[in-house]
């Protein structure tokens, strides 16, 4: 089920939360809506699962127009970044929800809801916690049955709300992956809104990188990456340095972190730089370079064996030399 | 146990609280029933069970649980309102739900017996069509709704507030309708408090006294509350008589708060907290 925006544009009051947004969603893919807080994703999602109203614009599932749908009617699957379960009933009853409510000429009959509540959470792999209530799981359980009872109603969507944000880092990872395995098994249409570019860039087939309620660029997660299209989106998906030296226009130049060599000899197109701090931290170690002349340190991670290697103590002299540089040619910032 | 506590003043708070609930509670409640045991079982029996006591019991705990039920309904709503709507004016609505907290129940009952009284404003309006308020089993309703309103609508208010607006946005994705979202969600999670609130309505109305005696024209046998009874025996110098009726009041208020609270844990415990 693909999912067409087009022209949609939502504010409140002075501020405009969704700005003249177009967006096509492949039938099967699952997107990542990713931006700062404040960058209008989140109420992209709720527009399309009909929970906010655009002012102005369309929606359409599969090529039918579903603007005026209730959300009720509207067939989304929603998972909420707090999981909204309902406390008053057993995980299982959760589940049942959305099969619960449905008019009775629609409902299945009772062994069938059974039989299909039992097959989800198989699928979540939590099958085991079906009498339990939600408050007595933890946060990555809740979630996943959060997306069982999303399931439950076969939507012709699913649309996920920071999904993994309340949850810790290491269960955050564990989940992310499981929702890839997830959706490779499924293969419902899925659109997710995350702030945290690494878990975009890790589970998306295409990102959509979105600021100040617009889109700044659509792609797959390494084209992205490697062909940030305005400074923003390259900032915004991981560290990078602004380079001392401007380009032959006077355009700022870019190189992130990794992209950085060090060496102790000079080197033709390096800079001079002092150490002024380094942590390792696991396998990188994080060296902060104080150059001459510049407020902004420039940092650079290294392969801890390389760190290691270079023997650099604080204060040190080395050679900064990008390995890879990013310019904006025509930087609207 | 002693050296690990950490918030100072165990002893002494602990000591404070009993000497404090004996004074307050417990010792006034006990001479109740020790004065009663004055009376011999078949001479108690004859006090409480008389046909005037009797008819009193019914409409007190009649009257406040009708009372108290309809507050349930319109303290519900009151507080969807106060909680889900912005209109003007809603601080004063909001201010004037704690208005029959406030005011002097004497005062109370004489406004609502000059209103409803068959040359009141209301009374005017209701005597032609038959509806006599005034001096009547319907006139102890009134008051006793009246004052039991806050409670119901204080104690359910905070629980409205705190309801994350994603729990029904949820059950609306998920594909249901408006009144299947307040009945199998909002509703079901705000039953404790409503049990809650309507018990302590209903408790406060079986003591109300002040504002009920002025509407109720204390008719024996038709209009007369149990409380009232308890004033006209003790007026007669019948202490034991007045205490007697006194325990039974206290005995069934009891049983009920009991039962209302248990039925409240177990709603409690079921939902464990908001996931």
């Amino acid at each position: 089920m693909s999912i067409e925006l087009s022209g949609i544009n939502k504010r409140y009051g002075s501020f405009t939360a969704v700005d003249d947004v177009d967006l096509r969603v492949e039938s099967g893919e699952l997107l990542a809506l990713l931006g700062p807080s404040g960058s209008g994703k989140t109420t992209l999602l709720r527009i399309i699962a009909g929970l906010e109203a655009p002012d102005s614009g369309s929606i359409a599932f599969h090529g039918a127009d579903a603007t005026a749908t209730h959300v009720r009617e509207r067939q989304v699957g929603f998972v909420f970044q707090h999981y909204a379960l309902f406390g008053h009933m057993t995980i299982f009853e959760n589940v049942a929800f959305g099969l619960r409510v449905r008019p009775r000429r629609q409902r299945p009959a009772e062994p069938e809801i059974r039989k299909r509540v039992q097959r989800l959470l198989e699928l979540v792999q939590l099958d085991w916690l079906a009498g339990r209530y939600p408050h007595q799981l933890s946060g990555g359980q809740r979630q996943r049955i959060a997306l069982a009872r999303a399931l439950a109603v076969e939507p012709r969507v699913l649309l996920l709300d920071e999904p993994f944000g309340a949850l810790d880092a290491r269960v955050r990872q564990e989940l992310r992956r499981w929702l890839r395995r997830l959706h490779d098994e499924v293969h419902v249409t899925s659109v997710f809104v995350t702030h945290d570019q690494e878990e975009a860039l890790e589970v998306s087939d295409r990102v959509v990188v979105m600021n100040h309620g617009r889109i700044e660029q659509i792609g797959t997660p390494d084209a992205v990456y490697d062909h940030p299209a305005s400074p923003f989106v390259l900032e915004f998906l991981g560290h990078v340095n602004r380079l001392p030296d401007d380009d032959a226009s006077g355009a700022p130049r870019y190189a992130r972190p990794h992209e950085i060599a060090v060496s102790l000899q000079p080197q033709p197109q390096a800079w001079p730089a002092r150490l002024a701090h380094s942590a390792t931290v696991g396998p990188v170690t994080r060296l902060e370079f104080a150059v001459d002349g510049r407020d902004a340190p420039v940092n650079v991670e290294l392969p801890r064996a390389e760190f290691r290697a270079l023997s650099l103590v604080q204060g040190a002299i080395a050679y900064l030399r990008p390995t890879r540089v990013r310019h904006f040619a025509a930087a609207p910032d | 146990m002693r050296a690990s506590r950490v918030l100072p003043g165990f002893g002494v708070a602990l000591g404070c609280t009993v000497a404090y609930l004996c004074l307050v509670v417990l010792i006034p409640l006990s001479a109740a029933f020790i004065k009663t045991a004055q009376l011999t079982w078949p001479a108690f029996v004859d006090v409480v069970t008389a046909p005037r006591v009797l008819a009193s019991y019914r409409l007190t705990f009649g009257a406040s649980f009708g009372a108290a039920m309809i507050n349930a309904v319109f303290g519900l709503l009151v507080a969807w309102v106060l909680v889900r709507y912005r209109f003007p004016g809603r601080r004063i609505v909001d201010a004037l739900v704690d208005f029959p907290f406030a005011l002097p129940t004497a005062v109370a009952g004489i406004a609502l017996a000059g209103l409803f009284a068959p040359n009141g404003w209301l009374g005017q309006a209701l005597t032609p069509l038959g509806i006599k308020v005034a001096y009547t089993p319907l006139g102890v309703l009134v008051a006793l709704t009246f004052i039991g309103l806050p409670f119901v609508v204080r104690t359910v208010q905070p629980v409205l507030e705190e309801l994350p607006r994603e729990l029904e946005e949820a059950a609306a994705t998920l594909g249901a309708s408006r009144a299947q979202v307040f009945l199998r969600v909002v509703f079901l999670i705000v039953i404790p408090a409503l049990l809650t609130g309507f018990a302590l309505a209903f408790a406060r109305a079986v003591g109300e006294y002040g504002s009920v005696i002025f509407i109720a024209g204390n008719m024996p046998m038709v209009s007369e509350i149990t409380p009232l009874i308890i004033i006209t025996k003790l007026e007669q110098f019948d202490y034991t008589g007045a205490t007697a009726v006194a325990v039974v009041m206290l005995v069934v208020s009891f049983a009920l708060l009991l039962a209302i609270n248990v039925l409240q844990a177990w709603a409690r415990r079921r939902q464990g907290g908001l996931a």
